[in-house]
Parts: C-alpha cells; sequence; structure tokens
C-alpha cells in the first residue's frame, strides 16, 4: 500500500519536472503541436489601420398599442336611449390577440314608470349619470382587405370582445359583463376608423324585482396606433 | 351622503371629458407632426434567397412583393410579429418575423429581435396584471403591480374593486409574496399582507352608513407562464377584517387573471 503511493507520488514528480520530455509525451502532455522554431524572423505582421465603422442602430418604432376616443348610442335599459361616448385603449398582442380597456359615460333619460306616473322618479338627477369601465379580451376574427375604387387597398379586420368591468348606475357600482363585434378600417398603417356593438349585462333591482339588464351600444371611433 | 354622491359623480364625467379632451388634441398632434418618425430608419439585407412582403400585418394577407438576396430594406415599425418594411422604388409591406430574423444587419450580424423566455419570467422585476374572481360571494376585480426584490420574494401592490349584491367596496393592499421554485413555468407562491377595506351598502338596502375597515391576509397560489411576457396567474387568500364591531369577519377570495412582466 505504503509503496503504490510512493509511485503515486514518483509519477506526480515526474509529470511535474518540466525538463522530461520523454515522460510528457509518455501521458499525452505537452507541446507536441509546438512548430519547429523557424530560421528567420516574422514577415511583417499586417496592422490593420482601418477604422471601425460606428454603427449606431436606430430603434424600431414599435406600434403595439392603439388608442382613441369613440361615439355612439347607448339604450339604457328602461331608461331610455342617450348619446355615449369615451375613450379606448388596446395593446396588440399577437395579430389576432388584443386587449383593450374602456372607459364610457352616457346618462340615463326616464323609464315608462316615470313618465306615466307623472311626479315620481326613481333616482335623483345625479344617479342618472351611467358611467363604466370595462377590461375586455379581443380576437382579430376576420382579417382583411377593402378594397375602394380601382387601386385603393385598405386593411380592415372584425373582431369580437369579451370583458368585465363595472358600472355606476342608479347610485350603485354593479358588475357588468359585456361582449362585442367591432370591425376596424386603417385609414393608414397607423390610424383607425372603428365600428363597434356591443352589449353591457349587469344585475339590477332599481324597477321592482332584480332582473338582468342589457344595454345595447353602438358607436364609431376612431384610434392611433403608437 | 347624497350630496356627495352628486359631486363624485360629477367630477367622474368632468374626468371622462378632460380625458377624451386630452386624447383627441394628442391624436390631433400626433397626426398634425408625422415627418419626425420618418428620418431615420434600420436598415437590413436579405440574407435568404428572398423574403416574403404581404399587403398586411396578419394571417392570410397576400403576398404581393418579394425582396432578393443583397437587397436591403429599411424597417418602419413593428407591430406584434410584423414588420413594416420599404424595399427599392419605396415599395412597402409587412414581413413576418420568422424572416426578418433571417435578415444581416449592417455590422454582418444577423438581425434579431430579442424574443422573452421564461428566464424572463423567473428574472423579471416588474409586473402588471389584472385578475378577476369571488371575494365572498361578491365578484371582484383586482388590479396589481408586483417588484421583484430577488428571484425569490417580491412585494406587491394591490387595488380592488367588490361588486356585491348587497354592498360595493374597494380593497386596497399591500403584500410580500414568496415562490419557492421561480424557475419552474408552474410557479406556486405564498402571499401575506395587509391593507383597508371600504364597504358601501346598496342604495336600494337599508344598513349603517359606510365603513372603512383594516384587514390583514394570508393566501397561496400559483403562476403560469403562457408566452412572451405574459402569465396567468390563479390565488386564494383568506383575510381578516378588524371590523369596530365585537368580531372580526373571515373573508375567503378566490381569483384568476392575466399579468404583463418586464
Amino acid at each position: 500500500m505504503e509503496s503504490r503511493i510512493r509511485i503515486l507520488f514518483l509519477i506526480a514528480a515526474i509529470v511535474s519536472l518540466s525538463g522530461c520530455a520523454a515522460t510528457k509525451s509518455l501521458f499525452g502532455f505537452g507541446g507536441r503541436d509546438e512548430p519547429p522554431p523557424s530560421a528567420e524572423p516574422p514577415g511583417q505582421v499586417i496592422d490593420p489601420q482601418v477604422e471601425r465603422r460606428e454603427i449606431r442602430e436606430p430603434r424600431i418604432d414599435r406600434e403595439n398599442w392603439e388608442i382613441g376616443a369613440f361615439g355612439g348610442v347607448m339604450s339604457i335599459e328602461d331608461f331610455g336611449t342617450d348619446a355615449v361616448y369615451g375613450v379606448r385603449l388596446a395593446y396588440h398582442l399577437t395579430e389576432g390577440f388584443f386587449v383593450e380597456t374602456t372607459v364610457g359615460t352616457a346618462r340615463a333619460g326616464l323609464s315608462s314608470f316615470e313618465v306615466l306616473s307623472g311626479g315620481a322618479r326613481l333616482m335623483s338627477e345625479s344617479e342618472r349619470d351611467f358611467i363604466y369601465y370595462n377590461l375586455n379580451v379581443g380576437y382579430n376574427i376576420l382579417p382583411g382587405e377593402v378594397f375602394i375604387g380601382e387601386g385603393r387597398a385598405f386593411n380592415s379586420s372584425l373582431y369580437l370582445i369579451a370583458g368585465l368591468g363595472s358600472t355606476r348606475f342608479a347610485g350603485d357600482d354593479r358588475f357588468t359583463v359585456n361582449v362585442g363585434l367591432g370591425y376596424r378600417f386603417l385609414i393608414t398603417d397607423s390610424i383607425a376608423l372603428h365600428v363597434d356593438f356591443r352589449d353591457h349585462l349587469y344585475d339590477i333591482d332599481v324597477i321592482g324585482e332584480e332582473k338582468t339588464a342589457q344595454n345595447p351600444e353602438g358607436h364609431l371611433g376612431f384610434t392611433v396606433f403608437f | 351622503m347624497a350630496a356627495g354622491n352628486t359631486t363624485t359623480t360629477h367630477l367622474t364625467r368632468r374626468r371622462i371629458r378632460s380625458i377624451a379632451a386630452a386624447l383627441l388634441c394628442a391624436t390631433a398632434l400626433q397626426l398634425a407632426a408625422p415627418a419626425d418618425a420618418a428620418d431615420e430608419y434600420r436598415t437590413v439585407t436579405v440574407a435568404d434567397p428572398y423574403i416574403e412582403m404581404h399587403s398586411g400585418p396578419g394571417r392570410g394577407y397576400p403576398v404581393f412583393h418579394v425582396v432578393d438576396r443583397g437587397e436591403s430594406v429599411e424597417i418602419i415599425k413593428q407591430r406584434a410579429d410584423w414588420f413594416l418594411v420599404r424595399a427599392g422604388r419605396g415599395k412597402e409591406g409587412w414581413v413576418k418575423q420568422e424572416q426578418m430574423n433571417r435578415t444581416l444587419q449592417p455590422d454582418g450580424n444577423t438581425f434579431s429581435v430579442p424574443r422573452p423566455s421564461i428566464e424572463d419570467f423567473t428574472n423579471a422585476k416588474w409586473e402588471l396584471g389584472v385578475l378577476a374572481g369571488d371575494f365572498d360571494g361578491a365578484n371582484i376585480v383586482s388590479l396589481y403591480g408586483s417588484y421583484s426584490l430577488n428571484p425569490h420574494v417580491s412585494v406587491e401592490l394591490w387595488g380592488s374593486q367588490i361588486l356585491g349584491n348587497f354592498s360595493d367596496g374597494w380593497m386596497a393592499s399591500a403584500n410580500i409574496v414568496h415562490e419557492t421554485w421561480p424557475e419552474w413555468r408552474v410557479s406556486p407562491f405564498f402571499t401575506m399582507g395587509a391593507g383597508i377595506i371600504r364597504t358601501e351598502p346598496k342604495t336600494t338596502i337599508i344598513q349603517p352608513e359606510d365603513r372603512t375597515d383594516e384587514i390583514g391576509h394570508v393566501g397561496a397560489g400559483f403562476r403560469i407562464y403562457i408566452t412572451r411576457r405574459f402569465l396567468f396567474r390563479a390565488e386564494f387568500k383568506s383575510y381578516v377584517v378588524f371590523t369596530s364591531r365585537d368580531e372580526n369577519e373571515e373573508v375567503e377570495e378566490w381569483k384568476a387573471g392575466f399579468a404583463y412582466f418586464f
């Protein structure tokens, strides 16, 4: 045992001896690939005089956001139809999917009960303000092109949206689900016209018992990609 | 209380109007000054036999032009996975990212747009998300922002709107999140925090007035990396509402949603 260890130490000592060429090649170390020393000194090494060109890469303009405003009409169940307007912000995740948030406001009119009963009012004037926000997911279901005349083509897309949010109406915030269909018409690569039809659904108990109200909305909007 | 409501609603309406006005101004400005972006574009050279220019940035738009190997194109803009490029003679069209990734930059390197991966999911500093779900029978919609102190620990700020049958409310809270295996695609986490809750009973229900209480919570959930910079998140939280009454309230919350990290 002891002699074996001694042999190991010996081998290590031999290997570490740099002068012993034979041992080096035996164990596969060392400068076997060393080129033979050349007789003449190396020629003139080319010294590159070329100045490195500084390349400043301009940033690529990413246009995944879409912002804009819209206006249209909205029918508030039991409370007539009125003008609606608001703003929209969207982010395009892929060529198909986008996420979108809208904030809109309208003003409810009188219900038929209020009209027929004369003076009775179901809510105060300020409670007639109808304000909603929504967070939606959208999908461009039918992308395409529109041809106007012989030589003009515009990109367009029919999309579906669905999402949730809240509506403040009749003094309370109401959990609201909305679904819709929209049409985006790109006037240029960055400016779009929208036509949207959406339905906002929430539960309300202002007129008698609680029910799910349908509040369809149709609006025209325009957006800018940035 | 009615007067308070009136002012709030009026304020909100006015705010929306001013936001709309500001937006219109901003878009008008952008329309008025389209030239500033037109000064300098990045140029790449086609290395494949050709790249295809489509008439629109999406599936199905036809190829109307090809740019041959050796020609160069200017990149005007990017939208999702598509690049609007300008080739010789002013031809403009949309090229898919896969083809753009095989073009060469002026310095000879391959042009490539970094694509976020699961490593970014593990190491991202910031996260922004929206979740919705059930808060003790009421609907809840939440928005949160998160900052990672390290891959395992992050701090979060939450704002939630609670929409119930009998009362509405708001909740704001701060919490700390611990992820045991942040490098997993499905990464479980534990969380605890504190905040305040504001409860406003419905106008059609006769109840005591609005109240604000402090809350504390613990919870658990998981984050799942989907693709690019998006993740799915689902969680359960158990809240204790420290009411001014004799008994504290306990509330359970389940919710799920999506987040974006950067």
